[in-house]
């Protein structure tokens, strides 16, 4: 064991030996305490910037750009403002999997100590590491979608989901021809219920009697339902197979596997987040009903405007339908025919006249 | 040769001298040379690379983070060390370990006593819950004869979907904004940090000692008790354990829940010094970081925290790529092919000794017909 324990010991050495030298960095890692690593990263990203332009801080959860849907459009936004508004450099940071809270918070750290200001982060991952570093940081200005954390410097970006999932459900109840709609949650969280919870409402709103099967693709901690598209298609095809004729989605980068089993069905289904009729591929266009708009990109445009113009507020702005921060969409035009009734809706939840459950 | 490719795979047959040196060294310089590779085809300096990690795991605070992962990596790379020895693959550390914090994390914030006391309780229901999955796995083997592998993998999809079911409001979590947790633990239930890096206020949990202590304990009683020889005897070879009279079945029963019960603990430095409470963002998959970790170590608990500490370097340094435009996937590369390194250097340098001693032995032979051929230390 002892002579076990000596070649496990220079294995380490060596490795440690071996990646000084490759690093070429004089094998003074072990002193500690001065702030080279930060010295360094601000050089190497502050060249560029211009003088006083904002540079913008985008730290994701997992998956990132790419997932066609809440990351996108969290980035789509500050592509919109990099086009409108005189930005300066943007950094976009993104989660790995099985991280934990102290990892996010050095993800923060990293952009707010090297000069990014403001600083957004995408999703309620980051609701404990925000509240720790914009403590650090009170003149940065944070923002956070989807979650209510609080402090003097941070802005909360926040939807109302139930609200606009309430119109899908009840374009669904009234398009449907066989009293039976799904839907298809990515992972069984509270986020996902909202959109549920509005979902189911809406649709008994308009047919009391409506069945909707609902099935979420995973749970938690496996959040693999948000981006597979196999799991997605086979959840849907057995509602279509049921009898369902109008699926609702809301499963991110599992969303395009209901739109395949929608078409071989020859059945709707109702897109999400964006205006998916646009977004998804084109060859499932065609079968998307209607998409549930939640203007992830508008609140982080709007939010990085004001801080443009100086006018950032603290605390929670919510994008409910009175804000039009959420929505139905009209591409395609198979929704025209029932359009006033859902404007109808509308405006009673504007009005107060009709409260969304959220849970 | 005597030794099979599950032993030398798993470190249990050793080698000595310069050989024990060459396998490490191999692998790096593999693992060295083919991370060079990918980061030179994606037009990257890989001299440049290296040293932003580096450069950027001597902040005090970064450096903090590091042992602390390293902390709940190397635990959980033990429990999976403790089924390796013996031939038992625990695939299912990970649904152990999740399903452990969750149910200690709820009796944690639903009990106050006074400090020590709380805690104990706190990692004793850990190390119960993890130890009663883990025996679910180890009753069907012995009764029924069902591989440990694949029972533990569907034990880690259960777990999964209990926990959720758990985790639910009204259950054990509430509901804080869009996400859902355990009431968190009170101040007499958190594990105290240790301030052992100077220049940060951030602490380093203090549950690595209790790591520490794991690894040593793992150590004695692999090597220095009764049950560590007939664990590690199963291993090498079953028939031979039932002849000298080792109890096969109540060897794998004992070893799967003491691996399960170490499992249980893979979540307590997150949950005692750092979230208080397990919620949807609580970190999961460290089960199978621990199997890579523990085969990166070769089950020796020394290789096993070096191989902890490289692993949580790499994870915990490389925002710092993405942050200079470099994929930080290029970590996940690294990691899979030091682990492979690893395996492939060690049967390399064993299968020259063999090749070398055998050549040795022929020349013996042949050089005086009447000297015996010496044995083949295992």
């Amino acid at each position: 064991m002892l002579r076990n324990h000596a070649g496990k010991l220079a294995a380490t050495t060596a490795v440690s030996a071996m990646l000084m030298a490759v690093a070429a960095c004089g094998g003074d890692s072990g002193s500690g305490g001065t702030d080279t690593a930060s010295q360094g990263a601000t050089a190497a990203s502050s060249a560029p910037a211009a003088a006083d332009a904002a540079k913008v801080g985008l730290a994701y959860d997992i998956g990132g750009r790419g997932d066609q849907s809440f990351n996108d459009a969290a980035a789509a936004g500050l592509e919109k403002a990099k086009a409108e508004l005189k930005l300066g450099e943007t950094k976009e940071l993104e989660a790995g999997a099985g991280e934990t809270g102290a990892q996010k918070e050095e993800r923060l750290r990293l952009l707010a100590q090297s000069g990014y200001n403001p600083v957004i982060a995408v999703g309620f991952a980051y609701s404990e590491a925000i509240k720790k570093v914009a403590a650090e940081f009170p003149e940065v200005k944070f923002a956070i979608i989807d979650d209510a954390a609080q402090g003097p410097n941070i802005s909360n970006l926040v939807f109302a989901e139930n609200e606009g999932s309430f119109l899908v459900g009840a374009a669904a109840a009234l398009k449907t021809k066989k009293d039976h709609i799904g839907f298809v949650g990515g992972v069984q969280v509270p986020l996902i219920k909202k959109f549920e919870a509005g979902y189911v409402r809406g649709a008994q709103s308009v047919k009391p009697d409506i069945k909707v099967d609902v099935k979420y693709l995973t749970q938690p901690p496996d959040f693999a339902g948000f981006n597979d598209p196999a799991k997605g298609k086979t959840a849907a095809q057995g509602m279509y197979d049921a009898g369902a004729d109008i699926v609702y989605q809301a499963a991110g980068g599992s969303g395009g596997g209901v739109f395949e089993a929608a078409k071989d069905a020859k059945a709707w289904a109702i897109g999400v987040d964006s205006d998916q009729a646009l977004t998804a591929d084109a060859s499932v266009r065609s079968v998307i009903l209607t998409s549930m708009l939640k203007k992830v990109d508008v609140a982080v445009f709007d939010f990085l405007k004001s801080y443009v113009d100086g006018t950032v507020k603290a605390g929670p702005t919510t994008y409910d339908l009175k804000a039009g921060g959420v929505d139905f969409s009209t591409t395609g035009g198979q929704v025209d025919d029932i359009k006033n009734k859902l404007d109808e809706y509308k405006q009673k939840i504007i009005d107060g006249e009709i409260k969304v459950p959220s849970e | 040769m005597s030794s099979s490719f599950t032993d030398r795979l798993l470190g249990r047959v050793r080698l000595s001298g310069l050989l024990a040196l060459a396998a490490p060294i191999l692998a790096i310089v593999f693992a060295g040379v083919v991370t060079s590779i990918i980061l030179l085809l994606n037009g990257n300096d890989p001299l440049a690379t290296f040293g932003l990690l580096l450069d950027f795991s001597t902040k005090p605070r970064v450096q903090v983070i590091i042992l602390n992962s390293a902390t709940t990596y190397y635990i959980s790379a033990l429990a999976v060390a403790i089924g390796f020895r013996m031939n038992l693959f625990n695939i299912g550390v990970d649904g152990q370990y999740r399903l452990a914090a969750l149910i200690a994390a709820a009796v944690g914030g639903a009990i106050t006593l006074p400090g020590p006391l709380h805690v104990g309780v706190t990692m004793l229901v850990a190390v119960l819950i993890g130890g009663l999955w883990a025996s679910i796995a180890a009753v069907l083997k012995t009764a029924r004869g069902v591989s440990e592998v694949i029972s533990t993998i569907m034990l880690n999809a259960i777990a999964t979907g209990l926990g959720a079911w758990l985790l639910t409001p009204g259950r054990l979590a509430i509901l804080n904004g869009n996400n859902v947790g355990t009431k968190p633990i009170g101040p007499s239930g958190q594990f105290p940090g240790i301030a052992l890096i100077p220049g940060t206020p951030v602490k380093v949990f203090g549950m690595i000692i209790v790591a520490a202590l794991l690894g040593v304990a793992y150590s004695v009683v692999l090597n220095r008790t009764r049950f560590g020889f007939d664990l590690r005897a199963t291993g090498r070879s079953e028939s031979a354990a039932v002849a000298s009279g080792v109890n096969v079945k109540k060897m794998v029963l004992y070893t799967m829940i003491l691996s399960g019960a170490v499992a249980g603990l893979v979540g307590m430095p997150q949950l005692l010094g750092a979230s208080y409470s397990y919620s949807l963002d609580f970190p999961a998959g460290l089960g199978f970081t621990g199997i890579a970790i523990a085969l990166m170590g070769r089950n020796n608990p020394i290789g096993i925290a070096l191989g902890a500490l490289l692993w949580s370097f790499l994870d915990n340094s490389n925002d710092i790529l993405d942050f200079n435009g470099i994929p930080k996937e290029i970590v996940v590369i690294m990691q899979g092919t030091i682990v492979l390194s690893v395996i492939v250097a060690y049967e390399l340098v064993h299968r020259y000794r063999a090749v070398a001693e055998q050549r040795r032995v022929s020349r013996q032979l042949s050089a005086g017909a009447g000297t015996p051929a010496q044995e083949v230390a295992a």
